[in-house]
């Protein structure tokens, strides 16, 4: 059976080169890169290069980076760290209603110990406005955290004009760019931002491994105290060959990511073109065109439930994923895509595929070909389906 | 996450569709909880002769569907209304800890078809 795997934003396969570079690091060069010896210096050497390429690959020094366990650490670093380090100066922070579950359960947590929070909605293509931003500064908000590209419907926000607006009311600036790193231009300079988010899984390297940007001058507050590593911000030996990996990961998506984009908006727009034209009752989630992820397709199919479309594509080998409440093991649908404005039974039956680089023409036409069977039999069952075409045809 | 055996239902449903003038119609569940299980009973007697589904949910939405009507076919109203939601679970090998409560509504709906059944005879008799 043919397999596709269109779930890269859940995470991607390690690179080979990457992996056998982490190899090396693991069995050979596997000194402490705190140690004085030579083991030590030649992991502290390979270690620091790492970090040159994850600072190139977003425009920052590399003594503006520290490594994490993943995307969820960073993330938690920047918003639990930078919270408490400046809650003298306010008590007001900022996010918006589509963030990741990392960012919005850390405010969360900190609305329930002494701080306000507000959360900024969006419009029905997820996008937030500069001007919700604006209006909800105050001068005691010490904090704004906005994603640069949703992980479920692929929606880009307007992060340089945001954080020119945060720069200007003297917020901080932190931008979760999980999603977004290697796909569309990451610089810390043009997007104006303090702290940025990234994770080394999302971009072909490998899991357990993450980085915080923190522009020079920002004060954090660490969650993990010991040893002092990564200048006192994040104890605990570092993850050598995992961070390596990333490094390299950074440096061969930097050099792919041009022609890799160009690729993968042009598979993306196939998919979604396809569904909508062999597929009646779809929505499109999220916008269309330059402000979508190149690598995002993300669609609600009415009448139909996610967690049975999954089932249904993985039997005939296609990996995908879905907002549905069945498959996020809670009673409800994603948020992101309530926050958008669909109601409950459409959200229930959205489908993201995301796509990467072992994706081809093929692999789409495979999926174009698989749905819409998949869609008749569900539909076929749905009591839903019966009585929509039951009122269409009364009328 | 699934069984064999809930995999084997989802894949080849049994007993889907409908009974045109069936003798009872039950529905639970609603679309906002991303689960609807419809069925329609034919009643000869007391006996339950022909059983259809139609199910908007999860795999366990439509695994356990189809379970019911396998299981309730040919029997007796009293025997059906001793099927309970647990019961079809455990005739499919078990589900998920998660799925027990929201998708687990099959045995509900049959039950509220023979409900359907009982007031239509109650009508009948006017």
């Amino acid at each position: 059976m043919r397999k596709v795997y269109m779930d890269h934003s859940a995470t991607t396969p390690v690179d080979p080169e990457v992996a056998s570079l982490m190899m090396t690091y693991y069995t050979e060069k596997y000194g402490n890169p705190s140690s004085i010896h030579s083991f030590g210096q030649e992991a502290r050497e390979a270690l620091e290069k790492a970090r040159e390429q994850v600072a190139g690959f977003i425009g920052a020094q590399p003594a503006e980076i520290t490594f994490t366990s993943g995307g969820t650490e960073a993330d938690n670093l920047a918003v639990l760290g930078a919270a408490e380090a400046y809650r003298k100066k306010g008590k007001h922070l900022i996010t918006t209603a589509v963030e990741h579950h990392a960012v919005l359960e850390t405010f969360e947590f900190l609305a329930k110990n002494g701080f306000e929070l507000t959360i900024l909605p969006v419009d029905e293509y997820g996008l937030l406005s500069v001007e919700e931003v604006r209006k909800a500064i105050r001068p005691d908000t010490i904090l704004l955290s906005v994603m640069q590209a949703n992980n479920e419907v692929g929606t880009i926000q307007p992060i340089a004009e945001i954080g020119k607006l945060a720069k200007e009311r003297g917020v901080l600036f932190h931008v979760d760019a999980v999603q977004s790193l290697g796909k569309i231009p990451v610089n810390v300079d043009d997007l104006n931002v303090d702290m940025l988010t990234i994770s080394s899984h999302k971009i072909y390297g490998p899991k357990g491994v993450g980085a915080l940007y923190v522009r020079k001058g920002i004060r954090l507050i660490p969650l993990v105290h010991g040893g002092g590593q990564e200048k006192k911000r994040r104890s605990g030996t570092e993850n050598t060959p995992g961070i390596i990996g990333f490094g390299k990961a950074c440096e061969l998506a930097q050099a792919r990511m041009e022609e890799e984009a160009e690729r993968l908006t042009e598979l993306r727009d196939r998919l979604l073109d396809g569904i909508l034209e062999r597929i009646d009752y779809v929505k499109v989630n999220g916008p269309r065109g330059a402000r979508r992820l190149p690598n995002n397709v993300n669609v609600s199919i009415q009448f139909v439930e996610g967690e049975s479309l999954l089932l249904s594509l993985d039997m005939v080998g296609i990996a995908a994923s879905s907002g549905s409440a069945c498959t996020s093991g809670s009673l409800d649908p994603s948020h992101v895509l309530l926050a958008m404005g669909l109601p409950h039974e459409i959200a229930h039956g959205s489908l993201r595929f995301s796509l990467g680089r072992q994706n081809t023409e093929e692999d789409v036409d495979y999926v174009l070909e698989q749905l819409p069977k998949i869609v008749e039999r569900l539909r076929q069952m749905s009591p839903l389906f019966d009585q929509m075409q039951r009122e269409a045809g009364a009328k | 996450m699934y069984t064999e055996k809930v995999m084997d239902h989802f894949t080849n449903p049994r007993n889907v569709g409908e009974i045109p003038d069936a003798d009872g119609v039950g529905e639970v569940g609603n679309p906002k909880c991303g689960d609807i299980m419809r069925i329609y009973l034919d009643i000869e007697g007391d006996i339950i002769k022909d059983v259809k589904f139609k199910t908007f949910g999860c795999g366990a939405a439509v695994a356990t569907s189809s379970m019911v009507t396998e299981m309730v076919k040919g029997k007796t109203i009293p025997e059906a209304l001793d099927i309970s939601n647990a019961a079809v679970a455990e005739a499919l090998g078990g589900l998920p800890p998660n799925k027990l409560h929201c998708s687990n509504l099959a045995a509900d709906a049959l039950h509220a078809a023979i409900k359907d059944y009982y007031d239509k005879q109650e009508k009948a008799k006017g």
